[in-house]
This record gives structure tokens, sequence and C-alpha cells, in this order.
């Protein structure tokens, strides 16, 4: 009875988790094989890839574009959470539970609906159409996030360890950077984890802020090669764009997966 | 931060600092606390609270995309009388109630296939969580391949079953269904594994105790753990209604938005960036604000009862 339980346990399982793997499996498997993936002729080759190569400014530019978007999503989200999270956890200061309050307010408004005002703002501020603008703005909505992650993973570090830092001759700031930083170390990969995938995958704000068709991220420049040429869509160039658009993502999630996987179990996500 | 150190007692050498030193440390430590949060605090002033705000007054102004802007009253508020976005109102909410339905039941499904901890189980919550790391944008091109290309395997089932061609993204019906499956198939694993997480803080003992009772299968999933799993679903729902009434990316990409599956939030898009009224644009998405606000609150008061 327990044996028949468990063999029906793996063979749901295995059904389900190829029926979840196929999608991905079959874009992989036609980004590299078929008659436009090798000269004309049925088999395996890297035309398609080549083609996307050329597509536009170059799969190489966009590439360049979305890394840039999502380095500097990444840094500041990592950076102000950070000292933003020490701050609210460790140093009162006058506004400390308003800060918190707006912050986590941002969850509350979707983003969608501002992305109308903050072209307007950028362009007050010289950061339309540019990429150091988008990345500011997708920090932005990660911030509710990070600093809910990072102000519970300094309050739970214990007092004693700050303390002691300060009697061996720390000021504030080093025992934060020296003796802290190592502590919450497991929140900052995952807030950056986090970061990244959102940055690396945005659509819609890149789609409205970028209008130099050089500096679009990967996912603009895919749709574009999708909708761009009515009619005549390169279906299997598109599939090597989907693969190198989400491969870095799924070789990052991998080697990181416990990371993500404490940023749901931390109760961040619980509410 | 120097001044930091040298107000420092030197060692724990209780009575002899002298009183006024204290306030300088709390002084120091307040200092530092508005130096390091004030990165924070600056992003969220110019990019958050700053473009609420002239959200609103966007929405009482005529602001074309190029061109100076005037304040026109609650005349953009008109935006949201139009037809085609009250089409687009009717379709969005189609579609979330839909979604969040087979969403909620497949996951639910899912998390309890995987709750438990047996051998092989961590490959498959791998497996099927995998496509939740996909972007949104990179599945809508990925799956508008699966559907459009004949050779895909969905397209050859559907032919071994005899069913013919079909056209997937067709009727406003068929682009509906077609866009659920691929959404379930993107955020299942997602909501798996946040049910997962509630499953999993449900103690053992609770169902040892209806088993002793004599409980069945049925009667503990509906008696011990879909009211024990109460915050969870509520939270599962808070997420999927939100993220669906705000639905753009799969509609834009697979349909292109045409009108019968235009979302509420392609329709924005449209007013801001194809007529170029920023006004009106603005004035939807106050709207859609408001609504959300409100549907938010809701939800999160029904989460807190359930605690």
């Amino acid at each position: 009875m327990a044996r028949a339980r468990t063999a029906g346990f793996h063979v749901t399982g295995s059904a389900l988790a190829v029926l979840f793997l196929l999608p991905m499996l079959w874009t992989l498997y036609s980004s590299v094989n078929g008659r436009r993936a090798a000269d004309g002729e049925p088999g395996w080759g890297l035309d398609n890839y080549q083609r996307l190569a050329d597509y536009g400014s170059g799969v190489g530019t966009y590439l360049a574009n979305t890394l840039v978007v999502a380095v500097v999503a990444v840094a500041v989200t990592v950076v102000t959470t950070t000292l933003g999270g020490y701050a609210l956890a460790r140093l009162r200061f006058p506004g400390h539970n308003l800060l918190f309050i707006v912050t986590l307010a941002i969850l509350m408004v979707p983003y969608t609906t501002i992305l109308v005002p903050l072209y307007i703002l950028l362009g007050w501020i010289g950061l339309q159409n540019s990429l150091v603008g988008l990345g500011l703005v997708l920090a932005m909505f990660q911030l509710p996030f990070g600093l809910f992650m990072m102000r519970s993973s300094f309050e739970a570090l214990p007092r004693e360890l700050e303390e002691a830092a300060l009697i061996d001759g720390c000021t504030l700031g080093g025992a934060l950077w020296r003796v802290l930083l190592r502590g919450v170390l497991p929140a900052v990969v995952t807030v950056g984890l986090f970061s990244f995938l959102s940055a690396w995958n945005e659509f819609v704000a890149p789609l409205i802020f970028l209008t130099d068709g050089a500096k679009f991220t990967l996912p603009v420049a895919l749709f574009n090669l999708q909708s761009g040429s009515l009619g005549s869509v390169d279906f299997e160039a598109l599939q090597a764009g989907v693969v190198t658009s989400a491969l870095p993502c799924v070789v990052v999630f991998l080697l990181l997966q416990r990371h993500y996987v404490r940023g749901f179990t931390s109760g961040a996500l619980k509410g | 931060m120097a001044t930091v150190t040298r107000t420092l007692p030197p060692a724990p050498t209780r009575p002899t600092p002298p009183r006024r030193r204290r306030p300088t440390i709390a002084g120091a430590r307040r200092r530092l606390g508005i130096l390091y949060a004030s990165p924070m605090a600056l992003l969220v002033v110019v990019l958050f609270v700053v473009p609420l705000v002239l959200m609103v007054w966007m929405s009482f102004n005529h602001w074309p995309l190029l061109g100076a802007s005037a304040p026109n009253g609650v005349e953009n508020y008109s935006a949201l009388r139009d037809p085609l976005f009250l089409r687009a109102v009717v379709f969005t909410v189609k579609y979330t109630v839909v979604t969040t339905v087979v969403l909620g039941l497949v996951a639910f499904g899912l998390a309890l296939l995987v709750q438990e901890s047996r051998p092989g189980v961590g490959v498959y919550r791998t497996a099927l969580f995998l496509p939740s790391v996909v972007g949104l944008a990179s599945t809508s091109l990925l799956f508008y391949g699966l559907f459009n290309t004949e050779a895909s395997p969905l397209n050859e089932l559907v032919r071994y079953l005899g069913l013919g061609v079909v056209d997937w993204l067709g009727s406003t019906d068929n682009a509906l269904a077609s866009t659920v499956g691929m959404i379930t198939w993107r955020f299942a694993g997602f909501y798996m594994l946040i049910l997962m997480t509630g499953l999993q803080g449900i103690d053992p003992i609770l169902y040892e105790a209806a088993r002793a009772d004599g409980a069945n299968r049925w009667q503990i999933l509906w008696r011990v753990t879909l009211p024990l799993l109460r915050p969870t679903l509520a939270l599962t729902m808070v997420l999927s209604l939100t993220g669906s009434l705000l639905a753009f990316d799969q509609f834009f990409i697979l349909t292109g938005g045409r009108h019968e599956t235009a979302t509420v939030v392609i329709s924005v898009y449209r007013e801001a960036f194809l007529s170029q009224d920023l006004g009106r644009a603005a004035a939807v998405s106050v709207a859609i604000l408001a609504v959300l606000i409100v549907v938010n609150g809701a939800q999160l008061r029904l989460l807190r009862r359930g605690r």
C-alpha cells in the first residue's frame, strides 16, 4: 500500500515535471534544430542565433543594456535597503516610522499606474530614455520587499554583536561594515536575487521609458522582433531570443535557489 | 563618524562617565540614522511620492505627450465612460476571475503533492517552480511560438487527437483560454511555493488528532487544512487578483491587445502613447489606484480576520 502510494507520487510528479519543463525544452530544441537553424538542411546549427545577433542593433547591445539596467537596479536596491534597514532596525531618528510606512505603501500602489507620471518626471530630471533612470525606477519598486527583509535581518542579529564591536573600538559605521554585514549577508543575496530577476525581465517600464532603439532591453527588442515584421515573424530567431533571455535567470535561480526560498519563508511574503 | 569614537566611554567603568555624554551618543545615532536612511528616503520621495502627487495633478490637466499642459477640470475623467475602456474593464474582470480560480486550484493541487518531504520531492519542486523565473514577456513570446508554430508539441498533440487546426489566439474566448493556460504554467509553481509554506506551517498533531477521531481525507481537508490555511489562501488571492487586474504583457504580446482582448492597463497605455493624451491616462490611473486600494484593503482585512 505504502509502496503503491510512493509509486503513484513519482508517476504524478514526473508527469507534471515533464509537462512544466516541456515548453522550455521545446524552445531550446527548436532554437538549434531545423532547416533555419542549419543552412536550410534539416539538422542542428546556430543560424538562428546568428540572425538574432544581427537583428536591429545586435543582440549584444540589447544584452548589455539589460545588464546595465539590472546592475543599477540590484546595486541601488541592495545599498539603499541595507543602509535603510540598518537605520530602521538600530538607529532611532525622527521620521523613521513615516519612512517605513511610506516605503511599504509602494506595495499598495500598483506600479503600472504611476508609470505615466514617472515618464514625465524622468524627463524633468533628464533621465528619460536612460538605462540608469530605468534601473532607478525598478530599484524603487523593490524597496518594500528589500527594506522588510533587511530590517528584520538586522533585528534578528544579537545586539551584543554590535556592542562588542563598539567596545573593541569600532565606530558605528565600522561595526556595520565589519561585523553586522556578515550576519545579514544571506538577506542581501536574497534581496539582490529578487531585484535581478525582476529588472532583467521587466517589460512595460522599458517599453515606455526607452524611446531610442539602440537602448532597448532584451524583452523589448524581442517584442519588436515579434511584432515589428507583420506576417513574417522569424519564429526561429525568436526562440533563440527567448532562450537567451531566459537562460541567465534559470542559471542564477538554480545556483541561488536556497536564497530564493528563504525570501518566501522569511515571512516577508506571508503578509 | 570620528567624533563617535571619541565620545565613546573607553572602558565599561560605569560610575565615571559624565552624564552629558549619553545624549551625544544618542545624537550621533540619530545623525547616522538620518544619513543611512537618506538614500532610500530620496528614492522613495523622488520616484514614488512625487509621481503619485503628479499623477493626481495631471489627471486635472489637459496634458498632451508633447507640448504645454493646461488645467481642464474633471474633463479627463470622461475617459472612464469611453465604451472601449468599459469593454476593457469587463474583459479584465472576466480574465481575473477565471485566472484566480484556475491558478488557485492548480497551485493548491501541486502544493498538496509536494508538501511532504520525501526522496525526490526537491526535484519536482524545482521543475514545477522553474517557469516562474522566466520573465512574463519571454514566456509570452515562447507561447506565441508554441501556439503559432505548426510543428510545436502543442499543435502536434492536437493533430494527434484529431482536433485539426486550432486557432489558439483567434477568437476572444480562445485567446482568453490560451492566455489563462499560459499564465497557469508560468505562475502555478510560484503560488505552489507560497501555499506549501502555509501547509508546512500546520501542526501535524492536528492531522493525527483528526485521524484518531475517525475523520477521512476529505473531512481533514475541509475541516482542518483549509480553515488553517486561510491566511495563506487570502494572500495568494490578493497577489493573484492584483496581478491579473493589472495584466499587460501577456495580452500585449499574444494578441497585440486588439480591442476585444485589451486590458485596463493596455487602455491606459493606448491613451498615453497612442492617443498621446497623458491627462486622460492619468485620470484612468487614478481610478485604477482607487479601486485597487479598496480591493486590497478589503482583502487584507479578510487576511487579518483569518489569523
